[in-house]
């Protein structure tokens, strides 16, 4: 049949016709494939700040950091440690992901804002500073402290909120035991872990038949320490002489201890004090002669005592430290972290800075896993740590532990140099022993730990 | 029971405590004996002393030197703080001198955290003053027995100005009654003045002193703020011999309480100082009725 114009263009009509038709029924139906994929996906229920505090495009960290007070040193390095955190997953840095793999960039895309506050070493202003950074900020995320009865009081307001919890050094065992919470996860070695680990190394070095006495701050973390440090030195065979110096945190003359330490006829003085009380208190300890009629054992050591109080004092002092920078240097993840603090601050890190920072990592790799911030999604994505474990910054591997939310991480045992063999303003102490995290850990249920809801 | 010579020990202690808070308490006390001022930026003065004291060992490595600048950055900032602030306070009620003072005293601290860092500093014990002094009851610091002298040193030339000079009168005069000294003509807004910078002065002096034998931290006169009023108040406002006898108690009830029970040392100073305000509220030598 001859084709007349008039057929062509009803042909092409029609052509047409089935094209757009087929375009738009396409059109109409793609949106819906898409929904069903997408409502696949859990839906999940608001809680705490979700999703509030993700529906921009970035996520808040609350940081509640002792920025003055007796431990206002270790505020500030952890702040340096969560700041490069926070820049390195932003970046999508490789190094992050040795720990978190799923990252790209930021976490699950959001970009990480931090909030810094000042808790004072107290545990109302904390608790001030963490409110204000879940009720304005939407904060997903509190973390920090040096003080444990500040980590307590956070912890428990983090709880209440169903909103995550990391203390970055709380020393009371109290915080993974009879006050642990669902929301609260901490990384760092504690009184319990610290005195199984160190009283059979004093014992090797000192033998069994030493008498200590113990000097207390009156806190919380003091008397967990003490109790953790009579009972595991009484296991080698130590006598505790019973009349603990129990002094107020924030001390700073140490005068009157002291002489009834002098005179009381210890052959080890136990300084259970931390931050700038542990410098006042072994400096005066070598004014009053103490250290000559004793030895001196600071079970948690606290990270600047080293450089604050001298070698001459420190030489042959025993402690525990979470991380040490030459340790970190024989495994993958420590030496990632030592070279980006080195790039960022042109210093070597720390405790602080490094509980900091592996903190907010497995932070980030948890809620990659989760795959949301749905609080209690996050939490079952720590609490299935054990499944994940991660390579760690002292080697071996890191992971939180179900039942009562202690990190199961490796921890050093360190020995104050002689200031004749210091290479440099950083070689203060030898390892001499990396303490196992899971073999130090006590036995679940030890320590009081009861667990509430997620949700 | 405690051993006589751990008792011995602990008297002594509690003498040498004494001395540093009676050297505290004199500048606090001359302030609010004489312009009716609750100052709490005492300890923020204390802690200017301390790192400025610090700064110039630092520069120098001459301990005269920075005991020198000590007392005169503490009073140059005191003096400031009086001109600048809190003269504008002084017919004001005492809430509003604490309000301002305390907030005055976290600016200071604040400041000087912002330029040194939080971190403690350390100042080294002067040449003369390392090692130990056994004195049979007791090995004692030999820095801590140098520092007793001192102390004592300055609160003798604090007692020779307030009783044997001319510019002492008048301090005293105004203590009792300001209005009065007023009224024979003298300037008593300069001697005011005056009267506050001595007081810094000494505050700073007594920061200095202190450094060696702790880390120096900002927030290292927040304690002895606490303490130093309390010294005040078992001594008596506005008295100089007052603050002597009020600092020498409190230091013996903080040693001597350690021998028994060490955590209730600063509890039986507080103690001590609720008996004084109910059975004798103006003071062990201060003056009933005198605000």
């Amino acid at each position: 049949m001859k084709k007349t114009p008039f057929d062509s263009k009803r042909s092409e009509g029609r052509r047409t016709f089935i094209k757009t038709a087929t375009g738009v029924a396409g059109g109409l139906v793609l949106p819906s494939i898409s929904s069903n994929a997408w409502a696949q996906k859990k839906d999940y229920p608001a809680l705490g700040n979700y999703p509030a505090g993700v529906s921009g495009d970035t996520v808040v960290a609350g940081l509640t950091l002792d920025l003055t007070g007796p431990y206002s040193a270790e505020g500030a390095g952890q702040r340096r440690g969560f700041e490069l955190a926070a820049e390195l997953l932003n970046k999508g840095d490789p190094r992050v992901k040795k720990v978190s793999p799923l990252t790209q960039q930021g976490i699950l895309g959001k970009r990480v804002v931090l909030a810094i506050g000042d808790a004072e070493t107290k545990p109302n202003s904390a608790v001030q500073a963490a409110t204000r950074f879940i009720r304005q900020d939407k904060a997903m995320m509190i973390a920090g402290s040096v003080s444990s009865s500040v980590a307590i009081a956070l912890q428990n307001t983090c709880d209440r909120a169903k909103t995550l919890y990391f203390p970055i050094i709380s020393g009371s065992s109290d915080t993974t035991g009879k006050d642990c919470r669902r929301y609260g996860f901490r990384l760092c070695h504690h009184a319990y872990t610290a005195s199984k680990a160190i009283a059979p190394i004093l014992a090797k070095e000192y033998g069994k038949n030493m008498k200590a006495i113990h000097l207390v701050p009156d806190y919380n973390y003091g008397h967990s320490i003490h109790h953790y440090m009579k009972q595991f030195t009484e296991e080698q065979g130590w006598t505790t002489i019973d009349n603990p110096q129990i002094h107020p945190l924030g001390a700073t003359d140490y005068s009157s201890w002291l002489l009834n330490i002098a005179n009381s006829g210890a052959d080890i003085l136990i300084n259970h004090d931390y931050g700038a009380d542990a410098v006042n208190s072994a400096k005066q300890a070598y004014e009053f002669g103490v250290l000559k009629k004793m030895k001196m054992c600071v079970p948690y050591l606290p990270a600047y005592m080293l450089e604050e109080v001298g070698p001459e004092i420190m030489e042959g002092v025993f402690g525990t430290m979470v991380f040490w920078w030459t340790e970190g240097q024989k495994n993958e993840v420590g030496k990632d972290f030592v070279e980006a603090y080195k790039e960022k601050y042109n210093a070597l890190p720390r405790d602080p800075e490094h509980n900091a920072y592996m903190t907010m990592l497995l932070w980030a790799d948890a809620v990659e896993r989760a795959g949301t911030f749905y609080p209690p999604a996050v939490v079952e994505a720590l609490e299935d740590g054990i499944n994940h474990k991660r390579p760690y910054s002292m080697g071996g591997e890191v992971y939180f532990r179900a039942e009562d939310h202690d990190g199961v991480a490796d921890f050093a045992i360190v020995r104050g140099k002689k200031p004749a063999d210091i290479q440099n303003k950083d070689d203060l102490v030898d390892v001499v022993a990396v303490a196992n995290g899971l073999d130090t850990l006590p036995p679940i249920g030890y320590a009081g730990c009861s667990m509430g809801s997620a949700t | 029971m405690p051993s006589m010579s751990l008792f011995m020990s602990q008297v002594f202690n509690g003498l040498a405590l004494g001395v540093l808070l009676s050297l505290i308490a004199t500048g606090l006390t001359i302030i609010y004996g004489t312009l009716g001022v609750i100052n709490f930026a005492h300890g923020a003065l204390f802690v200017v002393g301390a790192y400025a004291g610090y700064s110039m060992f630092m520069a120098t490595g001459s301990f005269v030197l920075s005991l020198v600048a000590a007392a005169v950055l503490a009073m140059a900032v005191g003096l400031v703080m009086e001109r600048g602030l809190i003269k504008r306070f002084y017919h004001r009620p005492h809430e509003d001198q604490i309000l301002v003072t305390f907030g005055l005293s976290i600016v200071i601290v604040e400041v000087i955290r912002g330029i040194y860092g939080g971190v403690g500093q350390r100042v080294p014990l002067p040449s003369w003053g390392e090692g130990v002094i056994d004195m049979g009851f007791v090995t004692y610091p030999l820095y801590r027995v140098e520092i007793m002298m001192i102390a004592t040193s300055v609160l003798f030339a604090c007692w020779y100005v307030l009783y044997k000079t001319r510019l002492g009168l008048i301090i005293r005069s105004g203590i009792e009654d300001a209005l009065m000294v007023r009224l024979l003509g003298i300037n008593v807004q300069r001697y005011f003045m005056l009267v506050f910078g001595i007081g810094a002065a000494a505050a700073g002096f007594a920061g200095m002193i202190y450094g060696p034998m702790v880390s120096i931290v900002p927030d290292m006169g927040f304690r002895v703020l606490i303490q130093s009023f309390v010294v005040v108040v078992l001594g008596g406002v506005g008295s100089f011999p007052g603050a002597i006898l009020g600092g020498l108690i409190a230091g013996q009830i903080l040693s001597l309480t350690s021998l028994f029970n060490p955590v209730y040392s600063d509890v039986m100073l507080f103690a001590a100082m609720a008996l004084i305000l109910i059975f004798r509220p103006q003071g062990l030598m201060g003056v009933e009725g005198r605000a």
